[in-house]
């Protein structure tokens, strides 16, 4: 019974394995379930904002993004972001002039407060932007964050 | 560097319940080039799940620009005795998961 088991996983793996060899399956979808994909993919804030849906997003002063005015290091830049927008359902965080504009996506129940702080890299200096997905509708706001030090190179 | 274990704090705060979380990974953008110009390859954790209870409150999806040894904080709704799980998930497949009771 367990060798039959083990037989089996063996040749899920295998199946699987064939899959990502044929190109049918590509590793990196295979493991990231990542809702927003294409997003991520977006290189440009303007592509990015567009495929999470957000384009056209209005300017709103009830999204507190706080980030220091100067950053030391561009490698840990803390971000402070809270939606004081009633159903505020995701708010997502994009860095303008990074390889890939968007950074991160927080999506919330009623169970949680639409508030968290987290630290990302910044390669340069750059307007830090933060969407906010309240009651079916898009509302943003934006900081510039000036880099002493960028945070991506090698 | 590979990933390793992770700390989290949870204080009550009148109805809710601030988590403070701080993750070991090493967040490889898979843009950099290691001294002999090979590019390093992209290894950073792409969902953050949180449940209280056992029911997911919040979800996190992020990209490599989040920095090394990723720092998370964020509120829910609990009381003391809950018990708030958080797990991430990389775009390796690894994964970590850890449970804190609220006291």
């Amino acid at each position: 019974m367990q060798r039959r088991e083990v037989l089996k996983a063996g040749v899920g793996l295998g199946v699987f394995g064939t899959l990502i060899a044929s190109g049918l399956v590509q590793p990196r979808l295979a493991h990231a379930a990542r809702q927003m994909e294409n997003a991520f993919q977006a290189k440009s804030l303007e592509e990015a904002l567009k495929a999470v849906g957000a384009s056209g997003a209005a300017a709103s002063n009830d999204i507190v993004l706080t980030a220091p005015d100067i950053a030391e290091n561009g490698a840990v830049v803390p971000i402070e972001l809270e939606s004081k927008l009633p159903n505020t359902e995701m708010i997502a965080l994009f860095v303008e002039k990074n390889p890939n504009a968007l950074s991160a996506v927080f999506h919330f129940t009623p169970e949680a407060l639409p508030r968290v702080k987290t630290r990302v890299k910044m390669g340069q200096s750059s307007d830090v932007v933060a969407v906010v997905k309240a009651g079916g509708k898009y509302y943003m706001t934006k900081k510039e964050v000036k880099v002493t030090l960028g945070g991506c190179g090698g | 560097m590979a990933a390793g274990p992770m700390r989290i704090r949870a204080k009550i705060d009148g109805e809710t319940v601030n988590v403070r979380a701080l993750m070991s990974h090493p967040m490889e953008t898979g843009l950099r080039k290691d001294s002999s110009g090979n590019t390093i390859p992209a290894h950073y954790i792409t969902e953050v799940t949180a449940s209280v209870n056992g029911k997911t409150v919040l979800t996190a999806e992020w990209s490599g620009a989040i920095s090394t040894n990723p720092y998370f904080e964020f509120d829910v709704k609990a009381k003391a005795g809950d018990k708030i799980t958080l797990k991430w998930v990389d775009n390796k497949g690894e994964s970590k998961e850890e449970t804190i009771e609220v006291k």
